[in-house]
């Protein structure tokens, strides 16, 4: 039997006497709650193998006890004073099936889920043991945010003839998502209904897991999760950081970021992160690549009113690489860049005209080339700014992808990716709603092949992803809130769950595969 | 900022050093890889750990990298070091501690809740000692825990019992096991918690090594069992129908015992760890005390001075008064036996046992796990082989070195093989329904 509050304002600490605790069934229970709050709304409820429920609301009297047996129920399945009301209301839980008697057969499943500690981007083994055969059950898998928002992801699966269902060999037939799934229970979570619009799940503490639960449920259930007890459930970590990764916050030289430091002696390839125009400094993905052996520089070069100078240009990144280039834990001659969205214009930029930027390698997802040469970033901004009759707005959501279209033929208005020395992975969704990267794309191959350098490029485009390529199992958001100086939009990203996934999935393998390959490579495989 | 020479040029080759999972359950394996070496470079790889106790354990096994420059210890043979063949898990097993550590030390974990970090380094050369003056090639943590995340640890204290429970997360309520330790006393909480982490409720028991209200030691009789099973099976997070025990050395004593003659006491099924029958019928721990110190003079000592206590209870009495009568158990039984127990006559023990259960009509309910060249100290895989270690005797609190028995790595078999076959019969017993009476491997 559980006491449950409606709302705290004084921690209590009560006692609930049930007696006798194992009775016939024609004998009488004598239920007491004591050291609640005085006048403290309670409800009292009495449930049967998950399916079978029978509750009272009571009040506390002055000196913060409840008696069933003396105390009137003011509500609930039974009401007045009913010493044995507990038991004999008792109907099946909302969602039952109709017209139940009750349930004889009590299965004991045996959910095993594995890894429990994991990083982010491994892969999750589920399996439920020990049901009843051909038993509807349903796979859930809750996380709560920094921001206190609760996401879930959810399957709908039959066991087989011995009682056991196989995430990652069984389909799921509805949820959240469906089919074979190995990992739907993660990349399909999306916020629990009744939660604020346009959320983005994203990780700020990286240095601590992200916590997620996964239950088996009996039946098929599609909502009102929280008021059922899950069969089984297991808590699972999910880590950015393999363990001795170090997190090393630098503000050096007027450069602001964070520096990841894989465990061991080093040194070590490293890599600058650059994110996109939503500004601020990201963590995760640098601390994944340092999980992976690379020291990773996520940099901060929007948002902080130092940075947004108007003066904010290449210099800028040119010390950021200066100062990874010359960390004690790096190998100098095997650095790379890595960007996103905007990160990548920046990375191709850098890659095409420094004099002092010169990586082994670049990895650009979701990026463009068509960009003002040579300017300061407030002076890119307001070019862009020009553009603003391209954005189209449809149903609410603010479309930017037209704004680069059509690909200007002029070479003073993209970056002269003929100049670029360093072999280029461009990482693109075919939907991508924010930048237009596959016609960039289509431009860059066209400007390389002419320039003869067109071997150094090799393109990664996905069908049905969106802007937002994140690292493998990250909800996929097609919509989210996006700030625009004082302005609130819902920007559009495009991309559909499913697509969007094994765009992440696939491309994360191929992104850690490409650095492995051109950083870590061994001296007789250094001609490119 | 100052920038120190670099050893390593652009043609210097860069190895990547990677261990997957690097989060592991202790029962758990991992995979270690080393990339981008040159070829057939010899190399060796080092584990390291830090005990509780400040002591270091180390194993190595030398390389050859292959012809791509890599190296990837489940596939390739270690050919030297604490351990050599094609081992997986070789690195944490072969562990013992460093060179100038004390004598007669064993690995075991107290906080339950914190992981032991593992490092693992990538050293040039096949290097035997001398790791900590080397500057290793990389460097990478494997972590290892005990608990899964949210396992709760709740001590137990009423009706005068003195242990800790291990509940798993989630809502339950769960099958449970009754973790029974053996004589060296003290509270052992680690497999309990591994049992929680896979399903079970579990209940550490401390039942040596206890004093009384007196503060005189005491012998605890066998109420006190029954009272630990009682509050195992009235906790609301357990299924009552679905408690199982588990013993090892004095622990199998007990829990033979009861679960021929408790009428409080009705496991679902009984795991016992090399441990014997051998004790007065009807009788209690004190009886198998008294049994034991009657034949203390039988105790032998090897070459090193290590004394081998498995004569004690030997030779297995004809007369039934003085065994559990095992036709009188109604639960499958799961014993698992190492053939070179130099501490107790498991072997001997086990034959008998299966005996008087053909004779009474129940050998059904027996499996019998008999390990070649394995010792007494059968603990959860991955574990190092403790051949023998520092030992005191409760009464009179003289130390000596007791000879456990086992040759490394029959016994690192053995350890894997026997956990992983304990987890199945449990969950078959305790997690299944009545329904799928026989199931194949699972």
């Amino acid at each position: 039997m559980v006491a449950t509050s409606r709302t705290l304002s004084t921690r209590v600490w009560p006692l609930h006497l049930v007696k006798p605790t194992r009775g016939l069934v024609d004998e009488k229970l004598k239920v007491i709650v004591r050291n609640l709050n005085p006048r403290q709304e309670v409800t009292l409820r009495c449930v049967h193998q998950d399916v079978w429920e029978g509750f009272g609301h009571y009040i506390s009297d002055q000196h913060g006890t409840v008696t069933v047996a003396k105390d009137a129920s003011m509500g609930g399945t039974y009401k007045g004073v009913e010493a044995m009301g507990l038991m004999w209301s008792m109907q099946p839980v909302p969602g039952s099936r109709k017209g139940l008697r009750t349930l004889s057969t009590r299965v004991w499943p045996l959910l095993l889920v594995k890894p429990t500690r994991g990083l982010v981007d491994e892969k999750l083994k589920v399996i439920v043991r020990n049901l009843n055969p051909r038993q509807e059950v349903t796979l859930r898998c809750v996380h709560q945010s920094e921001d206190k928002d609760v996401w879930e992801g959810f399957g709908h699966y039959i066991s087989d003839q011995h009682g056991t269902v196989t995430v990652a060999k069984d389909a799921s037939m509805g949820g959240t998502y469906k089919g074979v799934e190995a990992m739907g229970l993660m990349w399909s979570m999306q916020p629990v209904p009744g939660s604020r619009k346009g959320l983005r799940l994203r990780k700020k503490h990286v240095l601590s897991p992200m916590v997620f639960h996964i239950s088996v449920f009996d039946g098929h259930i599609t909502q009102g999760f929280s008021q059922l007890t899950a069969l089984a459930t297991h808590a699972v970590e999910r880590w950015y950081v393999a363990p001795g990764v170090q997190r090393v916050y630098l503000q050096e030289k007027g450069v602001q970021g964070t520096l990841f430091i894989p465990p061991g002696p080093g040194p070590f390839p490293g890599l600058l992160d650059l994110w996109g125009g939503g500004g601020g400094l990201v963590e995760y993905r640098a601390a994944l690549l340092a999980s992976h052996g690379f020291v990773s520089f996520a940099l901060e070069y929007l948002s902080s009113e130092e940075i947004n100078a108007p003066t904010t240009d290449v210099k800028y990144f040119e010390a950021a690489y200066q100062i990874l280039k010359s960390h004690a834990m790096v190998q100098k001659d095997r650095l790379a860049l890595f960007g996103l969205s905007f990160g990548s214009t920046i990375a191709l930029s850098m890659a095409a005209y420094s004099k002092i930027i010169k990586p082994r390698c670049c990895v650009c997802i979701s990026g463009s080339h068509v960009n003002a040469v040579q300017r300061t970033l407030s002076e890119t901004f307001q070019e862009i700014a020009k553009n603003v009759s391209k954005i189209r707005v449809e149903d609410g959501q603010v479309i930017w992808r037209d704004i680069i279209l059509p690909i200007p033929a002029d070479p003073s208005m993209k970056i002269d990716v003929g100049q670029i020395k360093c072999p280029v992975l461009l990482v693109n969704g075919s939907d991508d709603q924010n930048l237009a990267t596959v016609e960039s794309a289509e431009d860059m191959e066209r400007m390389m092949e002419k320039a003869g350098n067109r071997h150094l490029l090799q393109v990664l485009t996905y069908p049905g992803a969106g802007h937002l390529i994140e690292p493998p199992y990250t909800p996929h958001h097609r919509t989210s809130n996006f700030v625009i100086g004082k302005d609130k939009v819902l920007m559009l990203w495009g991309g559909q769950a499913k697509p969007h996934a094994d765009a992440q999935e696939d491309s994360w393998e191929k992104i850690v595969a490409f650095l492995q390959q051109h950083l870590y490579f061994t001296g007789s495989q250094a001609k490119l | 900022m100052f920038t120190p020479v670099l050893r390593f040029t652009v043609h210097r080759p860069c190895p990547l050093l990677s261990v997957h999972p690097s989060r592991c359950l202790v029962d758990e394996k991992f995979e270690v890889l080393c990339q981008h070496l040159l070829p057939a470079l010899q190399v060796t790889l080092h584990a390291l750990l830090q005990t509780e106790d400040g002591d270091y354990w180390e194993a190595f096994g030398h390389y050859l990298s292959d012809a791509v420059g890599s190296v990837r210890v489940s596939e390739d043979a270690s050919l030297g070091g604490s351990y050599s063949g094609v081992e997986p898990m070789g690195l944490l097993w072969s562990m013992r501690p460093v060179p100038g550590s004390k004598t007669g030390l064993r690995l075991r974990k107290k906080d339950v809740f914190k992981p032991t970090d593992v490092n693992i380094s990538l050293y040039e050369g096949h290097l035997n000692e001398g790791f900590k003056d080397k500057h290793p090639l990389a460097s990478v943590v494997a972590q290892r825990w005990y608990t899964a995340p949210e396992v709760q640890r709740v001590e137990v204290k009423e009706k005068g019992l003195k242990g800790t429970l291990f509940i798993p997360p989630g809502p339950g309520p769960f099958p449970a096991v009754l973790d029974l330790w053996g004589g060296g006393g003290g509270l052992v909480e680690y497999r309990s918690a591994l049992l929680a982490s896979r399903g079970y409720v579990s209940l550490s028991l401390q039942y040596i090594g206890l004093t009384g209200d007196d503060g005189k030691p005491c012998i605890v009789g066998n109420d006190y069992f029954e009272a630990a099973f009682s509050i195992l099976k009235q906790h609301p997070q357990v299924c009552p129908d679905r408690v199982a025990m588990m013993g090892l050395s004095f622990g199998v004593s007990v829990t033979l015992g009861m679960a021929a003659y408790s009428s409080v006491i009705k496991p679902k099924c009984v795991v016992c760890v090399s441990g014997s029958h051998v004790m007065p019928v009807n009788g209690s721990l004190a009886d198998v005390f008294d049994e034991i110190k009657k034949n203390v003079k039988n105790s032998r000592f090897d070459e090193e001075q290590r004394v081998i206590w498995r004569d004690l209870l030997l030779p297995i009495p004809d007369d039934s008064s003085k065994k559990v009568e095992m036709g009188r158990i109604k639960c499958p039984v799961l014993l698992i036996v190492g053939e070179d127990d130099q501490n107790w006559p498991t072997s001997e023990s086990a034959e008998d046992m299966k005996q008087m259960m053909k004779q009474a009509g129940n050998s059904h309910l027996l499996t019998v796990l008999s390990y070649p060249e394995t010792g007494h100290l059968i603990e959860p895989p991955y574990s190092p082989h403790i051949k023998a270690s520092n030992f005191i005797l409760h009464e009179t609190r003289n130390k000596v070195v007791v000879l456990w028995g086992g040759h490394t790595v029959p016994h690192s078999r053995a350890q894997e093989d026997s956990w992983h076959k304990t987890l199945t019969f449990l969950e078959q017993h305790l997690y299944s329904n009545d329904r799928v009476a026989s199931r194949s491997n699972l």
